[in-house]
């Protein structure tokens, strides 16, 4: 902060930042200028000159534009006078002038910047008496977006925002003067993982996404103001809808998360809400083996029953429980009470086998809080691809290596969003991971220029597991090197909405409610308020799955999670369900995993339920209900406390926010957590510190090559898969990319396939047959494969597989 | 009137082979290249100075100041506008086909005297012959040692590209040509704050400067600031090249000692108008430049002040004479659907500005006029160049559109009459 300066604005005096551009400066002081093309996130380009004002000059009055003109000490300014007034007005009649005030056919008419400014500040009739420009009526850009040139009125903000902030220009001015429109490139659709924000930010209805495209009125729109739930980043939200049913989502200018921006899987991937498919009854499978509805009290009566069998002949121990990262804390909280003191078991895991600590995610030392890249000298990113998986994090480290001049350094085994804009880049074959954190560590080679970069503090490490070939130690290895970096802090990656909640909740094995770990002085403090804590050791989520499958383990309860699709090795998880005893399940669809089970409660979820998340940074965030849940569904807690009381346990949980007082008064770190504070003042969240002080440990991760004759397999997400709220939200489904098998275009010449033919692709534990796509960002022997693709079977968290034709 | 040869004496004498590097050399070219990289570059720009020649592009800013203005960010660069578009212009055409070396004879000393490593020279793309001349000036000049490494030993390096436009006007502003030059839309840049002196071509500091100008350079390092300051009147120092065209008997490029009369200009220089039809008007300087009309302008003297101060400009020498026979709407019309044609389309008030303005000039040309169009006419043209004073104000980001309203006024001022003859006949009464 530098020292501020003073500005005259309309005869008051204020005082700004120096350099603050005036339209900014002015809005912060309550006097709001026209503006078309501006855009806080973005840099001004003057183009609508809708926002001119007059400044004194020492030779008289100048008309500039406030969007593009730095407040300096002394400034005086005039924003309304006649000729300001004249000019402004001016500007909006020729804007009006080729606009085809189509409005009660648009779908921005009600939130229109256009036509707010038209009645503020615009003429009151038009002049206009030629001919309107015509273009031909909305195309479609892609399959999220239509385009409606002769509303255009080319402010280039999408254009802006495609190419500085999601770094995918595949929208663009062409022609010129008059002619001037925007679109995309001939067989180049605007398949961009984030074009839902032009859409948001478009001044007029020129692009409208065509998921809401004539579905509401604005002004017919409920709202409420919430936290997305598809990825851990913690972006906010305002959830709109009609008549009960959830319409649209925008993103809200949440300085420490999202800043505004969305994925197109945020802003859109919402439909399965409102899925047919969604269950609307509890179910039992009955004498014949079939899945059939059933009763609260009969399925109750039946899964209690079922589970207190298990538990009086095997114990407790002999039950665990998967999923949890999906809901909110309370539902997590509920989980963890539910399975610790009404069953007595300590396994339950809500990772989802993705083979990290959850002590290296949820309790690291030197946690980075996502703000930290604005001040980053340098950052490192090894860990799944960004754009993929964490897409509204990976918008602000390319903000930080573009606009605010981070150094940039990615390792990663193919191509990644991020290429463009790093200082550095490395690519490696998965399973050698080991190897190149060597390098890094010694510096030499290819790596002396990485290390250069990471000399230049303060040093933000994004770390996660790239996919799953590459050995789950290797972030924790690279994690306990980045500390000896300067002013290192880290950010682990895990990607679920709710995980770094569902950890704080308690949904591992090793850990208790507010990072407690089993055994301390905070266990014996919950232990006091719960009840005896189970004193077996629990089991992770790969080694229930083991356990289901030998029988060690009777039952299973399962919160909102799939395992069949969703662990690395899908295979495991579908045997272990096929001989599982008993499978509870409380889900809002019938997955591949839950169709398996032997009870399903019908759960209420996102837009339905009122609660906290937790995000990346352990940022403590409110959801907020808007429409109903389907049918008889309900929360999670309150089926959890329901199966509980079956078990003769009164887990004493009667509402979300009580739940969510419990866990303030029990967790220490969640003190500082208060409903209404986060509906109001603290609606960007609290953070939650007080962390276990986990340090990484260092250990050498072995370096492993496929065997001969097998390529080394690169397994990872995309953004769009096979999950199920992907499966059940039509918008999206087709985006997802299919079964591919991505080939150096060496290996496609050595196998004699090119792009588009057919390969079969084995692993020990699956087999599939996938398209090959030419990728020359691979390293020669390394396959890449996406990660939960429809009708495509599990390969396995393996490294070697065989490729052939 | 004093007509004096500067910068078109080599193409007068040898008008066959003027642009070869042996008839360049063989008329003294090069040695002021060679004396210009014997002394300190401050020196060859305080020569530049002291002539006080002044830019030939439009603007005419002073050239020495202007290159005193470089930032002392390197790499430096230096970039010829070569893109001459605007309608009558055709100067530097001539210097570029005739005599190329010695326009780039004035790059190579202006890179020096800048400090600049890589000049680019940006040629029109309607104009082959000039591009292909100049290329080949510049492989002779690489071969023959005046470009490259160590030019004439002295240690100096200059690399030089040459760049072809790809039609549009607008690139022949400053910032469009750079952005144009670096693969972007030919839009001009906001200034402030991309002043080329301080971030211009990729964002390094960047002298721009016309094809003419840089023809003067040779000629005032070899005979000195002082001995072109001592051509011409105050502020108008130096020759200049007019290129004269429409209705007069010998149109063509006349390079001319400044500080003659208009009437001189027209009637002896250019012979006078055919048939000795009577002079209506013309445009001074280029199609953007208000226009001249003989009552109030025809004795007034043709030097750059002098012009300014009468509400117009000599801008790139461009005039264009319209005599008793011109329907002054349908000359408006033309011009105004060159500015719409050429806006670049990046800001409100031109691209929808002068576009509307071309089509109200078509409608009360056709006869489609309404009185209420006259002061329609002003009030956009006001809502583009508010006060539709001279030296223009804008609502725009660059001067184009505010072009558009110098015709305009002209009409509107002038020839109201004739407008509104158009308008009550419902037809051009030149038909």
């Amino acid at each position: 902060m530098t020292e501020p300066v003073t500005v005259t604005i309309n005869r008051r005096e204020v005082s700004a930042q120096p350099g603050e551009m005036l339209i900014k400066t002015a809005q912060d002081n309550g006097v709001y200028i026209p503006r078309f093309c501006w855009h806080p996130r973005m840099n001004p380009v003057g183009m609508c000159r809708m926002c001119l004002v007059e400044i004194e000059t020492p030779r008289g009055p100048l008309m500039v534009t406030s969007c593009t003109t730095p407040v300096s000490d002394g400034m005086t300014v005039d924003t309304t006078n006649p000729s300001v007034k004249k000019a402004q007005e001016g500007v909006l009649e020729f804007l009006l002038i080729n606009h085809p005030l189509d409005c009660p056919v648009c779908d921005r008419a009600g939130e229109c910047p256009l036509q707010d400014q038209t009645m503020a500040y615009g003429p009151g009739e038009s002049r206009f008496v030629e001919e309107k420009r015509h273009f031909e009526k909305p195309i479609p850009i892609s399959e999220l977006v239509m385009l409606d040139r002769e509303r255009c009125i080319l402010c280039a903000r999408c254009t802006r925002f495609s190419e500085e902030i999601s770094g995918d220009p595949l929208i663009e001015f062409q022609e010129r003067g008059n002619y001037t429109e925007v679109n995309t490139f001939p067989d180049e659709p605007f398949r961009s993982y984030f074009s839902g924000n032009t859409v948001q930010i478009c001044p007029v209805g020129a692009l409208t996404a065509t998921p809401y495209r004539f579905r509401a009125r604005p002004w017919d729109l409920t709202f409420v103001v919430s936290t997305c739930q598809h990825c851990s980043s913690g972006d906010r939200i305002n959830l709109q809808s009609s008549q009960n049913r959830l319409l649209r989502i925008l993103g809200l200018d949440s300085e420490p998360t999202n800043q505004g921006w969305l994925s197109d899987k945020c802003r859109f991937g919402f439909e399965y809400v409102a899925s047919p498919a969604r269950l609307t009854s509890p179910m039992v499978r009955d004498e014949e083996g079939e899945l059939r509805e059933a009763s609260w009290g009969e399925a109750l009566d039946y899964a209690g029953g079922a589970l207190g069998e298990v538990i009086s002949r095997s114990g407790g121990r002999a039950v665990a429980g998967l999923g949890g990262a999906r809901g909110t804390n309370e539902d997590a909280y509920a989980f963890s009470k539910f399975l610790r003191s009404a069953v007595g078991t300590n396994s339950v895991d809500c990772q989802m086998d993705d083979g990290l600590d959850p002590r290296l995610l949820s309790g690291i030392v030197d946690r980075a809080r996502i703000a930290d890249l604005e001040g980053a000298g340098s950052i490192l990113v090894w860990g799944p691809d960004l754009k993929e998986e964490h897409p509204t994090l990976y918008l602000r480290v390319r903000r930080a290596a573009q606009e605010l001049g981070a150094g940039l350094v990615v390792i990663h085994p193919r191509g990644t969003g991020l290429d463009d804009r790093a200082s550095v880049k490395v690519t490696y074959q998965p399973g050698r991971g080991g190897e190149v954190l060597s390098e890094l560590m010694d510096g030499n080679g290819r790596m002396a220029e990485a290390r250069e970069v990471l000399s230049n503090g303060p040093v933000v490490a994004l770390l996660g597991r790239p996919g799953y070939g590459e050995s789950p130690d290797l972030a924790e290895a690279t994690a306990a090197f980045v500390r000896s970096l300067p002013d290192a802090t880290i950010l682990p990656l895990a990607r679920r909405g709710n995980v770094f909640g569902a950890l704080d909740m308690g949904l591992s094995p090793a850990l208790l409610p507010g990072r407690a770990q089993r055994g301390t002085l905070a266990a014996q403090m919950l232990a006091d308020r719960w009840g005896e804590l189970p004193a077996a050791s629990g089991r992770d989520c790969r080694r229930i799955l083991e356990g289901l499958e030998s029988g060690d383990i009777e039952a299973l309860v399962l919160v909102g999670a799939d395992p069949v699709r969703d662990v690395p090795d899908g295979g495991l998880a579908r045997r272990a369900f096929e001989n599982a005893g008993l499978v509870v399940a409380i889900d809002q669809f019938l997955t591949d995993s839950s169709r398996m089970a032997d009870v399903v409660f019908p759960a209420m979820g996102f837009s339905e339920v009122e609660g906290t998340v937790t995000n990346i940074e352990g940022r403590v965030l409110k959801v907020n209900r808007l429409t109903p849940g389907p049918g008889q569904s309900r929360p999670d807690w309150a089926i959890l406390s329901d199966l509980a009381a079956r078990l003769g346990v009164d887990l004493g949980l009667v509402s979300a926010q009580q739940i969510s007082q419990e866990v303030e008064e029990l967790a220490d770190i969640y003190r500082s957590v208060n409903w209404e504070r986060l509906d109001w003042e603290d609606r960007d969240g609290v953070v939650v510190g007080g962390d276990l002080g986990y340090v990484p440990v260092f250990s050498q991760v072995t370096s492993v090559s496929p065997r001969s004759g097998e390529m080394a397999l690169h397994y990872a997400r995309t953004m769009y898969d096979d999950g199920v709220m992907m499966r059940e939200s039509p918008s999206l489904r087709p985006l997802a990319p299919g079964s591919a098998a991505h080939l150096h275009p060496s290996d496609a010449a050595r196998l004699g396939v090119g792009e588009g033919d057919s390969v079969d692709v084995t692993s020990v534990s699956g087999s599939l047959q996938a398209g090959v796509v030419i990728d020359p960002t691979l390293e020669p022997g390394v396959v890449y494969v996406p990660f939960n693709q429809p009708d495509t079977p599990s390969l396995g968290s393996v490294l070697g597989v065989k490729v052939s034709r | 009137m004093s007509v004096r040869s500067i910068v078109t004496d080599r193409m007068t004498r040898h008008p066959s082979d003027s642009h070869t590097l042996d008839r360049y050399l063989g008329t003294g070219g090069y040695r002021a290249l060679a004396k210009a990289l014997e002394m300190p570059p401050d020196e060859v720009t305080g020569e530049v100075k002291a002539a006080n020649l002044r830019g030939r592009g439009g603007a005419g800013f002073p050239c020495g100041v202007k290159w005193s203005f470089l930032a002392p960010a390197k790499p430096a660069y230096v970039v010829v506008n070569g893109d001459e578009s605007e309608p009558g212009t055709f100067k530097d055409r001539q210097l570029m086909e005739r005599d190329p070396h010695q326009m780039l004879e004035g790059t190579i000393i202006t890179s020096y005297a800048n400090g600049a490593n890589h000049a680019f020279i940006y040629i029109r793309g309607e104009y082959p012959r000039s591009a292909r001349r100049v290329q080949q000036a510049v492989e002779e000049a690489y071969a023959a040692g005046y470009l490259g490494s160590d030019i004439l030993g002295s240690g100096y390096n200059l690399e030089v590209t040459v760049h072809l436009g790809a039609g549009a006007y607008i690139c022949g502003e400053e910032t469009g040509l750079l952005n144009s030059l670096e693969g972007r839309r030919g839009e001009p840049r906001l200034k402030p704050p991309y002043y080329p002196a301080a971030k211009g071509l990729y964002m390094q500091p960047t002298i721009v400067n016309n094809v003419e100008t840089l023809a003067n350079i040779p000629w005032i390092i070899e005979n000195g600031g002082e001995a072109f300051a001592a051509i011409g009147p105050d502020g108008s120092r130096g020759t200049r090249l007019f290129s004269i065209s429409g209705h007069v008997r010998r149109p063509g490029n006349y390079e001319l000692v400044m500080g003659l009369t208009w009437r001189e200009l027209i009637y002896d220089v250019a012979g006078g108008i055919p048939e000795d039809r009577a002079l209506k008007c013309w445009i001074p300087g280029g199609a953007s430049a208000p226009w001249f009309v003989p009552d109030d302008h025809l004795d007034l003297p043709v030097t750059l002040d002098d012009t300014a101060k009468a509400g117009s400009m000599l801008g790139s020498g461009a005039v264009v004479i319209m005599d008793e026979t011109t329907c002054t709407v349908r000359a408006t019309e033309r011009l105004v659907r060159f500015f719409a044609h050429e806006s670049c389309g990046q800001c409100t008030p031109c691209r929808e500005g002068c576009s509307w303005l071309e089509r109200i000039l078509r409608r009360i040309e056709e006869g489609s006029g309404r009185e209420v169009d006259v002061d329609m006419l002003l009030d956009i043209s006001d809502n583009i160049s508010p006060g539709l004073a001279w030296p223009p104000r804008m609502t725009t980001i660059c001067p184009l559109g505010p072009s558009a309203v110098s015709p305009i006024l002209a009409i509107t001022s002038y020839f109201k009459d004739e407008l509104m003859a158009h308008i009550h006949q419902g037809g051009c009464p030149f038909d």
